[in-house]
């Protein structure tokens, strides 16, 4: 008994060690939250069109009922990952043909005309959430976010960060697993 | 007396403040309900940080999105859930006690526990030493040295 009592102090370092081995090596990022609307259905919002912007406004019975994949893309001008996401989304709809929408977060409607008009706009539909509280509803915190959600309006994925490099490949397996 | 001062200042300018005079609701009840709620949520951009004292843009919106729930009647907890429904557990400083969170609550004390015990048995284990006995002779060795040593 005396013998096993001994080694305890050193197996419960081992253990902490090797939880904290795992903390460190794994690459796992520990300020991701893990966003609870996995699964869930799309959140209510309703939002009007930018003004200065052909595309319509964006509400909850929009991406509901879309009846297909549709790929929600939160993006702001002031924001400069979002450039660089622009055309990585809009190759992907291009190819891929899921439906784009976007919320325009916390922006002012002249700059996101101006935005859009200098990158284009794949965007089937785009609500202005000038005041940022329909981000709210979706839990975001930052732009960009893109959210995808399948064909029956339930939210499957959440990428945070720009649409790039492993962000994308992990957007493009969730995209591939539905 | 100037290195005392610019010590006062220093602690002075300590306290951060971030609620801005344009969320502060008209009712005083309902705002200081506001500010207690603001100090046990998490601000998600600056993580470690309640949205009470965060200056990020996500923590302003947060402050008016539980003061608009507060005016709209909703009790302390529905606000926390009605938080939670959105952002998760995580936005919350307390976590709640369920079984994903056993091992985070319990750690503590089972590791104290653990500590204790080992602690306990080390010290009972060992028998207390009778004392040596001495003679007659050696007490009166002992006394005389002791004299000689004052």
């Amino acid at each position: 008994m005396r013998r096993t009592l001994a080694f305890l102090p050193i197996m419960i370092a081992a253990v902490l060690g090797g939880f904290l081995y795992w903390g460190l090596a794994s690459g796992r990022d520990p300020s991701l939250i893990p966003s609870v609307l996995i699964s869930q259905p799309v959140p209510a919002f309703e939002l009007p069109a930018i003004e200065g912007v052909d595309s319509p406004g964006l509400s909850q019975a929009d991406v509901q009922n879309a009846g297909e994949i549709t790929v929600v893309n939160v993006f702001a001008s002031w924001c400069v990952p979002c450039r660089a996401e622009h055309k990585v989304l809009t190759r992907m709809q291009a190819d891929q043909g899921f439906k784009l929408v976007g919320i325009n977060y916390k922006d002012k409607p002249a700059n996101a005309a101006k935005w859009l008009d200098e990158l284009g706009n794949p965007y089937a539909a785009i609500g202005s959430d000038e005041s940022g509280r329909s981000g709210l509803e979706w839990g975001i915190s930052g732009v960009p976010e893109t959210f995808i959600v399948d064909a029956g309006g339930v939210i499957r994925h959440r990428e945070v960060g720009p649409v790039i490099g492993d962000g994308q490949r992990r957007f493009q397996e969730a995209l591939d697993a539905l | 007396m100037k290195r005392f001062l610019t010590l006062v200042m220093l602690i002075l300018a300590v306290p951060v403040w971030a609620v801005e005079p344009d969320e502060v609701l008209d009712d005083p009840v309902l705002e200081e309900r506001a500010r207690i709620i603001s100090a046990d949520v998490r601000c998600v951009v600056c993580q470690n940080e309640p949205i009470d004292t965060s200056h990020a843009g996500v923590a302003r919106d947060l402050r008016l999105l539980i003061r608009e729930r507060l005016v709209a009647g909703d009790t302390d907890q529905e606000v926390f859930d009605y938080l939670v429904a959105r952002y998760g557990d995580y936005v919350l400083f307390r976590p709640p006690f369920k079984p994903s969170t056993y091992a985070l609550w319990i750690a503590p004390f089972a590791l104290i526990g653990i500590g204790g015990i080992s602690v306990g048995y080390v010290l009972m284990r060992k028998p207390k030493r009778k004392a040596l006995e001495l003679s007659a002779a050696d007490e009166a060795e002992i006394d005389r040295l002791l004299k000689d040593d004052k």
